[in-house]
């Protein structure tokens, strides 16, 4: 034994949703071995959606976000090793090596340590005023600063930006959105979708820019003064806000040997290429049945949540593979956004009610078979949708067209 | 500070007094009732608050909304008193209330 080590049953590397739910999920199941939470921010596991909702305008703090209350993991002898990462792991001798030097011998690790916010490549993109939003030190810097500014620039148009650009300008900041593809959120939802939150966020003053790349970000004394782009053009602004993705954390994984691409590889049980290391949650790459069998990444409470309860029945005895419906929720102003399934290669959609009312459906569709929708102010959709995602029967569309019929009652297409 | 009388998924009864002004999903999180998971953070998203309110209760609750009765609509549980706790405030109104937290699904 190597000298500051310790000995548990259950290693669990990432104290976000998925870790905490891993342990929360073990003690449910009756799971009586040790078992420790190793994360790197030096919080209790708090939920991370809202982030870029009520927890950045100050609607919540963070004792309404924490996932559990303090008293919650001591009771259940769920050891918090916080603020510390796992920087090496040796899989023959189950052992893992912390920031601080000491090591724990573990008999089975679960590895949840998500990823960490993309930056932008680009010259003066670790300027003061430049910030991501991954974290709830994220969140404080960048409601910090956005009290003072008066022009904020956000570079990414997917949900992380399009929530933040919602928050800025409900205080009345003047917001830039820039996009690189030629309609938001593009990599996940319809054009029909894209172009109503488009018209949505320019009504509320937001300008939205498509088609454009950041050049570099120009900075005076140290911090963001203005933004080029690619185009020659320069925007000043006080402060820039990327929103461009995660890098999923996986180098101790990788440099151990486990499969790894995109993430770390997963098979239905949440087992890693390595022995008695399983990982769950965003950095998880698995087949996924809702993705047309795909390996995916997907960064959702569901996923940590449903993953975090597949390892805890593995190791309580129970082998059920990971098969949950994935779903996701999104807040900007009034609009609500929930969704079931995945889009992923789909070849047809249908639309539900008028997005010129606020309140429409968007269906995917592959093969004639619904694989996903976006519900926009419509929670009977979404809740009705869940039976017919992943269901071996085709909607009959002209039905399915129709937002007087409830999608339970559309019938099945005659064949 | 109400009292409330939960009865969960294991057929356990206990009875709290809320720590938190805020909804009676964040009550329940906070006393350790482990079965409610209110995944998506008490934001109208998904159903797994659920709460059966005892009918003798039902009327000093507010009126349940048009999301969260379809969102109940999910739940093969669901009865006539059910609830999501998450759209509940705690006030000393709650005083006295029973619950049941039924199982998930």
């Amino acid at each position: 034994m190597r000298k500051h080590s310790r000995e548990v049953d259950v290693l669990i590397v990432g104290g976000g949703q998925a870790g905490a739910q891993a342990a929360i999920a073990l003690r449910s199941q009756k799971y009586d071995g040790s078992i420790e939470i190793v994360g790197a921010e030096t919080d209790l596991p708090y939920e991370r959606p809202p982030l870029s909702k009520d927890y950045l305008s100050g609607a919540k703090t963070l004792d309404r976000i924490l996932i559990r209350p303090e008293t919650f993991w001591k009771d259940r002898s769920i050891r918090l090793t916080l603020g510390r990462e796992v920087i090496a792991i040796h899989p023959d001798e189950h052992t893992a090596t912390l920031d601080d030097g000491s090591c724990v011998r573990y008999a089975y690790l679960i590895w949840a340590a998500g990823g960490r916010a993309r930056r932008l490549g680009c010259e003066g993109g670790d300027l003061d005023g430049v910030h991501t939003l991954r974290t709830r030190g994220d969140a404080d810097a960048l409601a910090a600063d956005l009290s003072s500014a008066e022009h904020v620039v956000i570079v990414g148009g997917g949900f992380i930006g399009l929530e933040a650009a919602a928050v800025a300008a409900g205080r009345g900041l003047r917001v830039s959105l820039f996009e690189a593809q030629d309609r938001l959120l593009a990599r996940m939802s319809s054009n029909t979708v894209s172009r109503f939150y488009e018209a949505e966020h320019r009504r509320r003053g937001v300008e939205i820019r498509l088609g454009v790349e950041i050049e570099r970000i120009n900075g005076r004394d140290g911090r963001v003064h203005s933004v080029s782009l690619r185009s020659g053009e320069q925007i000043e602004c006080n402060l820039v806000l990327v929103g461009i993705g995660i890098i999923p954390n996986v180098a101790p994984l990788e440099a151990a040997g486990a499969t790894c691409s995109n993430g770390v590889w997963v098979d239905e049980l949440c087992r890693t290429s390595l022995p008695d290391i399983f990982a769950i949650g965003d950095c998880a790459a698995h087949l996924n049945r809702f993705a047309g069998g795909a390996v995916v990444r997907l960064e959702s409470v569901q996923n940590a949540n449903d993953q975090a309860i597949t390892v805890a029945r593995v190791l309580t005895g129970q082998r059920q593979p990971y098969d949950a419906h994935p779903w996701f929720w999104s807040d900007q102003y009034d609009l609500k956004m929930q969704t079931i399934g995945l889009a992923t290669g789909h070849d047809a959609t249908v639309v539900r009610g008028d997005p010129a009312q606020r309140s429409f459906s968007v269906i995917y569709l592959r093969d004639g078979y619904i694989v996903a929708i976006d519900c926009i102010n419509t929670t009977k959709d979404y809740v009705q949708a869940r039976k017919w995602i992943g269901a071996l029967r085709r909607p009959d569309l002209i039905a399915l067209n129709n937002a007087e019929i409830p999608i339970s009652m559309v019938p099945n297409k005659e064949l | 500070m109400p009292t409330i009388t939960v009865t969960d998924q294991s057929g356990a009864v206990r009875t709290f007094e809320p720590m938190t002004t805020g909804t009676l999903m964040e009550a329940l999180r906070e006393a350790g009732f482990d079965d409610i998971l209110a995944l998506c953070g008490g934001n109208r998203s998904c159903a797994t608050c659920h709460v059966i309110i005892d009918p003798e209760f039902s009327g000093r609750l507010p009126d349940l909304g048009d999301d969260e009765d379809d969102l109940l609509d999910s739940s093969d549980y669901r009865v006539a008193s059910s609830r999501l706790s998450c759209q509940i405030p705690v006030t000393q109104n709650l005083d006295g209330l029973a619950l049941t937290i039924p199982p998930e699904g």
